[in-house]
């Protein structure tokens, strides 16, 4: 027993978890130190990780709030401000209110579709065999892993006759002359949504495909005898309620990266683009912290960012936790 | 009446064959979609450039070359960077991120997963909560640290926030959860310190969570352009010489296509090896309440 006395507490038992404090009852502050020592060996291997994303993540976020309520350009020291980036931002700025509202357009539209698709994709490749199943995959999860290729959207999609979309819709007699795609405000959203749900299908899917295969097959011989008589009745049932955790986890993924379009727009339909057809509150925060060096302005921005996705998450997840409940 | 559509299911308790085949062909249609793009990248690298400005344009190539590749090198040995240098800088800045997150963050990762101590629960709370941003928030305080640590213009603004990329930690704790604890305490009472336990007894049983770390990790590092951190052309990655390729025009569209291929098939590839391993991982990633 001398080791184990020795060791960490561990998770799934309560009993050690009790052990030291209770023999000796120290004072709080006395045992708080007993178990950080005891446990100095965690702390040192999580120490490089953690303070990594202490300085580069965590921090940021903190500074971020504290820099947006100053007026700062990189070369003075900052001065204090108030709420004026914020009154400015949310009441005087007409572009940031575009780039808001585009930023809603998109997310509303590719959120949704993209976290539907995701799973119902992986679901129907789940009832493929091993081999197919390897390979749909493949195709599916190839789009985002494939290294920001999506400019060949570009070259599809370009103004002239060469571009295969307008090449495809002429040689048909759909149009006669071409159309240039990225010119039009009227084009540039849908193509940048349609590009979007096209590198949508990342990390969530693949979440989804690798929990569907743990799904226990048994229950849904269970369910039939019980009364169940086809796959919806058996994907509503069953399939949905068991992969809870990682529909919540895929639902994380997709909501934060669906609000945070930016580099497809930039590179698809220019920056700034037409009209600010394709300018959205990350690009807007590019706009200011990149190219104007308003660093106080652009906390404002980034912390209105951070704000909408951590809310939007947080209540996606509430309510995703009563679903079934 | 046994259309055997998937190809001999060993399941087909509640499955009719009509809606088999209507969602199959769903599936077909997507798929087409989501693949057509990546077979016409293929395609054009090996268009000779005639091809690539056919009317009406081709998707397949008719006459195959591997021109575009020496043509490639050919190009950028005039310009003052040597294309060579490019693809040494992405393939440096991947190894060097990736190697790094996956032993950072599995030791990490491990302490949270398999013990309670004081911080633990808080520390892997923000963890999570992480998750629910993009990096883009960070974008503007982080380049005042790295300008601060005089990183700027380095390989090192790239790599070291990679090394603390927090979706690797998350994937990586909720895999080593599964390791049954009865291993790790046997290995206690024998005696192993907990950096042996780490090295000798956990880090072997999650390798399936290393590629996918690896993955994740290498297909965000090979695209990287490098931000606004890295200034001098001779640091510069693929990826932005791909983008200056491309403003070269028309004459360099063979070129702008091999240079796409590369970037293309060596996460793909590395895909292809790994995806069973990467699902074993997955089927842990679940979160709870």
């Amino acid at each position: 027993m001398r080791h184990s006395d020795a060791l960490p507490t561990m998770v799934n038992e309560p009993s050690r978890q009790r052990g030291i404090g209770a023999k000796s009852k120290p004072g709080k502050l006395k045992s708080t130190m007993i178990r950080l020592k005891n446990d100095k060996h965690l702390y040192v291997l999580m120490a490089p990780y953690m303070v990594l994303f202490f300085l580069f993540t965590v921090l940021p976020v903190v500074l971020s709030v504290l820099i947006s309520f100053t007026y700062f350009n990189m070369l003075e020291f900052p001065r204090w401000a108030g709420w004026s980036n914020y009154t400015r931002l949310l009441l005087d700025d007409d572009v940031f209110l575009i780039a808001l509202k585009n930023t809603i357009i998109f997310a509303v539209i590719t959120g949704p579709i993209s976290y539907i698709a995701c799973f119902v994709f992986a679901w129907l490749i789940n009832e493929l065999r091993p081999k197919a199943r390897a390979l749909m995959t493949l195709v599916f999860y190839g789009p985002s892993i494939s290294g920001n290729i999506y400019f060949i959207w570009q070259i599809m999609f370009s103004g002239d006759s060469y571009g295969i979309v307008n090449g495809f819709l002429m040689r048909f007699g759909f149009i006669n002359e071409p159309i240039l795609w990225f010119q039009n405000p009227q084009y540039t959203l849908g193509i940048i949504i349609v590009v979007q749900l096209w590198l949508s299908l990342g990390t969530s899917f693949l979440a989804f495909i690798a929990g569907l295969q743990t799904v226990d097959k048994t229950l849904f011989e269970a369910g039939a005898m019980d009364g169940i008589r086809n796959r919806w009745q058996e994907l509503w049932y069953i399939t949905l309620p068991s992969m809870r955790p990682q529909l919540m986890f895929g639902a994380v993924i997709q909501i934060t990266s669906s609000l945070a379009v930016a580099e497809v727009a930039m590179n698809l339909a220019g920056f700034p683009s037409v009209q600010y057809s394709a300018h959205t509150v990350v690009t807007h925060l590019i706009d200011y912290g990149t190219l104007r060096f308003e660093m106080g302005y652009a906390s404002a921005i980034a912390t209105v960012l951070f704000i909408i996705m951590l809310g939007t998450n947080l209540i996606v997840q509430k309510l995703l936790s009563k679903v079934g409940e | 009446m046994t259309l055997n559509f998937r190809w001999g299911g060993e399941r087909r308790i509640n499955r009719s064959w009509q809606v088999d085949v209507l969602l199959f062909l769903l599936l077909g249609l997507f798929g087409a979609f989501m693949v057509i793009p990546l077979i016409y990248v293929i395609n054009n690298a090996f268009k000779p450039l005639d091809e690539l400005f056919l009317f009406p344009p081709t998707l397949f190539v008719r006459n195959p070359t591997f021109n575009n590749f020496p043509d490639l090198f050919h190009l950028m040995a005039k310009s003052w960077v040597p294309f060579s240098r490019y693809i040494f800088n992405t393939v440096f800045i991947t190894l060097a991120g990736t190697v790094g997150h996956v032993l950072l963050a599995s030791a990490a990762a491990y302490p949270l997963a398999k013990y309670k101590f004081i911080g633990s629960g808080t520390l892997f709370s923000i963890v999570v909560l992480s998750l629910m941003f993009s990096p883009q928030v960070t974008a503007i305080p982080n380049y005042m640290t790295m300008s601060w640590l005089g990183w700027i213009d380095t390989y090192w603004a790239v790599i070291v926030p990679a090394f603390a990329f927090p979706l690797g930690l998350y994937l990586m704790k909720q895999f080593i959860e599964q390791i049954p604890i009865a291993l790790i305490e046997s290995a206690k009472i024998d005696g192993a310190s907990e950096y042996r336990v780490f090295w000798k007894i956990v880090m072997p049983l999650v390798k399936p969570a290393w590629f996918t770390l690896i993955i994740l990790l290498f297909q965000m590092l090979w695209a990287t352009d490098g931000g606004n951190f890295i200034y001098s052309e001779e640091l510069k990655t693929m990826h932005y010489a791909m983008g200056q390729i491309i403003l070269g025009g028309i004459a360099r569209a063979g070129v702008a296509a091999a240079v796409a291929l590369l970037l293309m098939i060596v996460p793909m590839v590395l895909f292809i090896i790994t995806q069973s391993q990467i699902i074993q991982t997955m089927a842990t990633s679940g979160m709870k309440e």
